[in-house]
């Protein structure tokens, strides 16, 4: 029986791109179905019940929520290329560790980096995102990437967010070549590959969408 | 070479005791190492200088941080006896989803009925008391969220049963009375020695939070 993969998505969610790099490097054909957030689809909401959120996987009709689950359930199912994670238990539960530091302290920076914060609250996020990258500059090393060789779960877990913060540098919010400059080249080094490319807009996409939203705001 | 254990905890803490009751489970010889948290060790603060917080597991000097990584990191090193998780990749999954569900949600409600009041307070209980229901359904009619024997879940999830009567002392309502399945499944899983011995006197943890409250001035 031929695999069914669905993909309940939303293209500018970091957390849907993550799954979109995954069954990309493993060369998984899927369904991609973007989801309106507000006008969430019966399959989502019956895929979701608890939480309602994209991403969700679905696989042969049985759904995986929650994204760090469903990238460890893809590098279970899916084992024979591409590996996400360590083979060996401890490496594995730093990576593990590493991918929850940037779902607890990355993502809620993001957040408040689009909310509007100006003046001095915005100089605390900032150097709070600055702190916070620079220990995972110093997770990454002198690696090409936080998995080694290849793309690991660091990586996708962080990409996503990575790529948002360009979009601010590039807005002169702040220079992020300036406070972590192992940053941009690891993310320029990760669009290098073709399964993120053609998976996940790039910086300059993203900031051309966000030129647009604000321009059609204006008018 | 023999395996060097140690387990850096609090004796109130829920994560703790979801590790405490692995390691019982399992039969794992180590070391219990109790932080005073208003002055962390500086082995804490090596092992865990991220978060600095505890639980730690300490394997052969290898430092395992938060809770659920650990757990995991247990059930892939000590892999011969009791396993947490299901072998089939989907039912890991889900049992890997409840997990981060009771992980995100219970102990915050949780920990908000005992430190917080009015109606911060009554947020906290109504939340508490929809996530035993939602728990109750993906229990069903199995003895164990693992099925036959303890499984990720339940050993997830049971320290919040061993706080549950100071959390109605606090909060001033009755979980029990709504909800039998959730009270018969606790009665249940301390009947197993690994969990009985893991989880602290309901008086002690309550006359715990009394002092607590009274250094956080909440009356």
């Amino acid at each position: 029986m031929a695999d069914e993969v669905v993909l309940l998505d939303y293209w500018i969610s970091p957390y849907a791109m993550r799954l979109r790099i995954a069954l990309a490097l493993k060369g998984i054909e899927y369904e991609r179905k973007e989801e309106e957030l507000n006008n969430k689809s019966p399959l989502l909401l019956q895929s979701n019940p608890v939480h309602k959120k994209v991403p969700v996987l679905i696989h042969n009709g049985k759904p995986i929520c929650e994204s760090v689950v469903a990238l460890q359930y893809i590098d279970e199912v899916w084992n024979d290329k591409a590996p996400l994670f360590p083979s060996d238990p401890y490496l594995r539960s730093q990576a593990k560790f590493w991918a929850d530091y940037v779902d607890k302290k990355i993502s809620s920076f993001a957040r408040k980096l689009w909310s509007g914060a100006k003046g001095e609250e915005m100089e605390v996020v900032k150097k709070d995102l600055f702190d916070c990258l620079r220990l995972l500059e110093g997770e990454l090393g002198d690696k090409p990437f936080f998995g080694g060789e290849t793309l690991g779960l660091v990586d996708l877990a962080l990409l996503p967010f990575a790529s948002w913060f360009s979009v601010h540098d590039k807005f002169g919010t702040f220079s992020l070549e300036a406070e972590c400059p192992k940053i941009p080249p690891w993310v320029k080094r990760c669009f290098q590959m073709e399964s993120v490319s053609e998976s996940v807009p790039s910086p300059d996409q993203l900031y051309d969408y966000v030129v647009k939203m604000r321009n059609s705001r204006q008018e | 070479m023999a395996d060097e254990v140690v387990l850096l905890d609090f004796w109130p803490s829920p994560f703790g005791m979801r590790l405490r009751i692995a390691l019982a489970e399992k039969g794992i010889k180590h070391e219990y190492k109790e932080e005073d948290l208003k002055n962390k060790s500086p082995l804490l603060l090596k092992s865990n200088p991220v978060h600095k917080k505890i639980p730690v597991l300490i394997h052969n000097g290898k430092p395992v941080s938060e809770s659920l990584i650990a757990l995991q990191y247990i059930d892939e090193t000590w892999n011969d006896n009791a396993p947490l998780l299901p072998s089939d990749p989907y039912l890991r999954s889900q049992a890997k989803f409840w997990a981060e569900f009771v992980d995100k949600k219970v102990a915050d409600f949780g920990r908000k009925v005992c430190m917080t009041k009015g109606e911060e307070q009554e947020a906290a209980k109504n939340g508490l008391l929809d996530c035993i229901e939602l728990l109750e359904g993906e229990l069903g009619e199995k003895p164990y969220f693992g099925g036959e024997t303890l499984g990720f879940v339940d050993v997830t999830l049971v320290p919040c049963y061993g706080w549950l009567s100071v959390y109605e002392k606090f909060g001033n309502f009755s979980i029990e009375a709504e909800h039998p399945v959730f009270i018969a499944w606790g009665k249940r899983c301390l009947q197993k020695k690994s969990v009985s011995k893991s989880l602290p006197d309901q008086q002690k943890l309550y006359d715990f939070v009394v002092q607590l409250r009274k250094r956080h001035e909440i009356e």
